[in-house]
């Protein structure tokens, strides 16, 4: 064995045992007792179940919405990644963090922000509970994803080749269809990808847009897990649901953008022109989409339970709420929050940072590449399964000896790294693969050890990429409910939880507080996003 | 240069909150082992006693600090509440548990899950040594109080905004048969029966009521625009015009309990219809492969003292078990119990639950 494979041996262990332990287990504890009902192995139940007309329904309707939901997350976002990404104009970083804020909101706040539009202002378009509202949801929520992936690749795109083209006599859309696409390609590949399995594991958005008369292959695991106990369909739809991302992660690595040399100095963004205003409508009317939920959650928080303006429902976040909601006040599931979301992301970048490492070293044969290829795609997985089937994999897996995890106050910063852990390696490692292999070579051939080499020619490349996705793991974590809401115990609840909770208990005043909470959950989470903006790395430069 | 003053500041700031250890875990250095639930030994009398009884519970679980802190001077025990879902997932968490149960002791299995639970020996056999007056009346059927222990009783039921009828000077519906009336078209919304327990427990009153010819009575409704939320919040704080959210729907699906909690200058501006309520009662029992057996018991018992007992409207919203205990004013006088609430039989529902589920989607979705 070469040192270079204990190297990666070494390096990769941490995070694969952690995965090992934390994902693969659960999900597999949970969809081997779907296919071994009585104790032992029935795969002909199974595919029965892949057999039910109301299966084909779902995952029809799974396919169709978020193919709807993803092309209309591009046409609106490519505009706007251009315009944020391209055009110089007053206060582009603000308004970058503001679209990033949908992306990490909670779900039950989305859910409840869109209501209140959809049945109040625009209750005369008639779309609450209709297919159009659920996917009006998904782009809201994924359109952020595009603009980041997509833009970070326009913004060091050379510009050359285009305004060749145009001395060449190419008109804007010829120039656009045959210089830039070309070589936008594989971002919006990758970026499509991405939405598309963030659409096609939506739960929440489903749920509560849909008024239930949609399921979607989520929220249908969700029924038969939580609500009718069929495991047997439960697995079979978590292997489905696999199986669909596999294929995804497969394709979009194979389009995946390699990145050349990174660029230091990207071209400076310039002044709108005439010739920009279509882009620059969609991107006002993107923004109007997008602010006018979160306006509606806005106002809804200063107003009491007869219309009148107030901050009552701000002051009383130190209180239990009306009829003693809460156990503990929301001040306190915000300062929990925040140190569960510290916890998660120190967490979720050293696990980032050691995955991202170990995959992206210079394979030198094609066994190795191999192996560091299916690395990666492994760590891309917590994306595709339903938190309920982790969730439940918890509460089955590791409630014995030696993994007698189940009640340790780790699993929720844990759970919530392995949420964060794919946008944290997407940011990481496009940044490394940048580094050109000769600066190393060049360090070694002046003497410098692995760890001297590591210190002058990564970390330099690396220090931005690394707070960005720190942020970013940040706000993930702050937002995160699925998996926590089978983890969080009643006296430590995260924000998200509790907000659930203040939605769910009637008083007049707790749906105020439960707005009043999302606000100031949006309001951290963007704070957070905008620091990361000053950082300013290539923040999901690759997607997938 | 200010950027990366910036930034540096930044870094040094995650470093110091981390170092300083501003996380769960140096939070919980001292609660940890009362927290994690890891059984803290303490030698008494020479035997150990384990002092953490933990309750696994639903997400609609409360009752005040002042009550446990009583129970917990009592017996000397530490209350751990692990609450999350609805009773539903609680009830398969403890089936998918079975034998190495996440806590000692349960509350919040209804009447619509017990069977499952029970079939699946969920609980171990335990009676409270004495069981006050009118608790055996909520026992489930068959198991007869041998495992689960009636707590607490509450109706789910239909529930009108009056002063909207008034307004619009439309007499309010009285029954189910009334949802269908086009003179109501639109104005109903109920939560879910495949998310929801209310939802469920909804599917249920028609199911009583109409027997084998409930899905064409729930066809009818649903003609008749009957709009479905996820859950109880989405249809009552959401859409309902008397909830949080001043919806567009002055008719919903709530509890019997409900117009306690909507008075308005001495009146309550909703009412609930007691032709349209199903039953539904909570249950404790104590937990199959519990590491702390007497805890357990000793919590159950407490469930049914007087003082949690006259607690239990005020904190969950349901009705006491124990006969005779005083209610709270508002519910004295604006939450009226249906006389004969609908009722179906807890194996019958543990039979064809997936079976009415699937025909109830299939009915209700486009």
């Amino acid at each position: 064995m070469e040192r270079r494979h204990l190297a990666l041996i070494a390096l990769a262990a941490i995070p694969v045992t952690v995965l090992a332990i934390f994902f693969v287990l659960p999900v597999t504890g949970m969809v081997g007792r779907g296919f071994r009902p009585e104790g032992h192995w029935d795969l002909v139940g199974v595919l029965d179940v892949l057999k039910r007309p109301r299966v084909h329904r779902v995952l029809w309707f799974t396919v169709w919405s978020s193919a709807v939901a993803t092309s209309l997350t591009l046409v609106l976002g490519l505009p706007a990644a251009y315009v944020l990404h391209r055009l110089a104009f007053p206060l582009r970083r603000l308004v970058r963090a503001a679209l990033l804020v949908p992306f990490v909101l909670p779900t039950v706040v989305v859910g409840v922000a869109f209501r209140e539009l959809l049945t109040g202002p625009l209750a005369w378009l008639d779309l609450d509970g209709t297919p159009a509202a659920i996917i009006a949801g998904l782009v809201f929520f994924n359109v952020a994803v595009v603009i980041r992936a997509v833009g970070a690749a326009w913004e060091s795109l050379d510009h050359r080749p285009a305004e060749a083209a145009a001395a060449l006599g190419a008109g804007p859309w010829a120039v656009f269809r045959t210089v830039t696409l070309p070589a936008l390609r594989p971002a919006i590949v990758g970026a499509a990808s991405v939405v598309f399995l963030f659409c096609a594991t939506a739960f929440g958005v489903v749920l509560t847009l849909g008024g239930l008369r949609y399921a979607s292959v989520e929220t249908e695991i969700y029924l038969l897990t939580t609500n009718l106990l069929d495991l047997q369909g439960a697995a079979a739809l978590s292997i489905l649901q696999l199986a669909v991302v596999t294929l995804l992660l497969a394709i979009g690595a194979r389009l995946r953008p390699t990145p050349t040399a990174v660029t230091r100095v990207p071209p400076r963004p310039r002044r709108p022109r005439l010739a920009d205003l279509p882009q620059i409508l969609v991107t006002v009317a993107l923004l109007a989409f997008v602010a006018a939920p979160i306006l509606a959650l806005v106002v809804g928080s200063l107003k009491d339970a007869d219309g009148h303006w107030t901050m009552a429902n701000y002051r009383a976040l130190n209180t239990l709420g009306t009829h003693q909601a809460l156990v503990e006040p929301v001040t306190t599931a915000l300062d929990l929050s925040l140190r569960i979301a510290i916890d998660a992301t120190l967490l979720s970048v050293l696990l980032g940072l050691l995955v991202a490492l170990s995959v992206t070293r210079r394979a030198h044969t094609r066994a190795e590449r191999r192996v560091r290829g299916a690395l990666d795609a492994l760590f891309m997985l917590p994306l595709g399964v339903s938190a309920v089937t982790l969730g439940f994999g918890f509460l089955v897996t590791l409630g014995r000896p030696p993994l007698n995890f189940r009640d340790s106050p780790w699993l929720v910063p844990i759970a919530q790294a392995l949420v964060a852990l794919p946008l944290v390696v997407r940011t990481l490692v496009p940044a490394l693969q940048g580094i050109d292999d000769r600066q190393r070579q060049a360090a070694a051939s002046l003497g410098a050890g692995p760890l001297r080499r590591l210190v002058v020619v990564e970390v330099p490349v690396l220090f931005r990429p690394v707070l960005a996705a720190a942020g970013f793991a940040f706000a993930v974590s702050l937002g995160e409910f699925g998996a926590t809401s089978f983890l969080a115990r009643d006296e430590n609840a995260t924000l998200p939880v509790v907000i659930f909770r203040l939605i769910g208990h009637p008083g007049p005043m707790n749906y105020g507080m439960a707005l009043a909470a999302s606000c100031v959950l949006a309001a951290t989470t963007a704070a957070v996003m905008l620091v990361v903006e000053r950082v300013r790395a290539p923040l999901l430069g690759g997607v997938l | 240069m200010r950027k990366h003053a910036f930034i540096s500041a930044a870094a040094v700031a995650a470093l110091a909150l981390s170092v300083t250890g501003c996380s769960v875990s140096a939070k919980d250095d001292d609660s940890n082992a009362a927290a994690t639930g890891t059984p803290t030994s303490h030698a008494s009398g020479g035997a150990a006693k384990i002092r953490d009884v933990v309750l696994v519970t639903h997400d609609s679980w409360f009752l005040p600090k002042k009550l446990i802190a009583q129970f917990e001077k009592q017996t000397g025990y530490h209350l751990v509440v692990r609450a999350s879902g609805d009773a539903g997932k609680l009830t398969n968490k403890l089936v998918l548990t079975q034998g190495n149960p996440t806590g000692d002791v349960s509350f919040g299995i209804d009447n619509t899950f017990a069977s499952r639970a029970l079939t699946n020996n969920v609980f171990a056999a335990y009676t409270p040594a004495t069981v006050p007056p009118g608790v055996s009346d909520y026992d489930v059927e068959g198991d007869d109080g041998q495992h689960l222990t009636p707590i607490d009783h509450a109706n789910v039921c239909v529930n009108v905004d009056t002063t909207w009828f008034a307004a619009h000077h439309l007499p309010a519906p009285k029954t189910l048969d009334d949802l269908v009336d086009p003179a109501y078209k639109g104005l109903f919304v109920t939560p879910g029966a495949t998310t929801s327990s209310p939802g469920m427990a909804f599917l249920l009153a028609t199911i009583a009521t109409y027997g084998d010819a409930w899905p064409d009575y729930w066809t009818k409704l649903m003609a008749n625009g009957a709009e479905i939320a996820d859950g109880w919040d989405q249809a009552y704080e959401v859409d309902f015009t008397q909830g949080g959210g001043h919806g567009k729907k002055p008719i919903v699906l709530s509890y019997d309990s409900s117009p306690a909690f909507t008075v308005k200058d001495g009146t309550s501006t909703t009412q609930a219809l007691l032709d349209t309520c199903f039953g539904s009662n909570e249950y404790a029992g104590v937990l199959n492969g519990a590491k702390n057996v007497p805890g357990a018991e000793a919590f159950v018992d407490w469930l049914l003292t007087p003082a949690v007992q006259s607690a239990l409207p005020d904190s969950m919203y349901v009705f006491p078990v124990v006969a005779g205990t005083p209610l709270p004013k508002a519910w004295a006088k604006f939450a009226v119990m249906p006389t004969e609430p609908l009722a179906v039989s807890p194996t019958d529902i543990d039979a064809k639950r997936e079976k009415w589920l699937q025909q109830w989607s299939d009915v209700t979705s486009r």
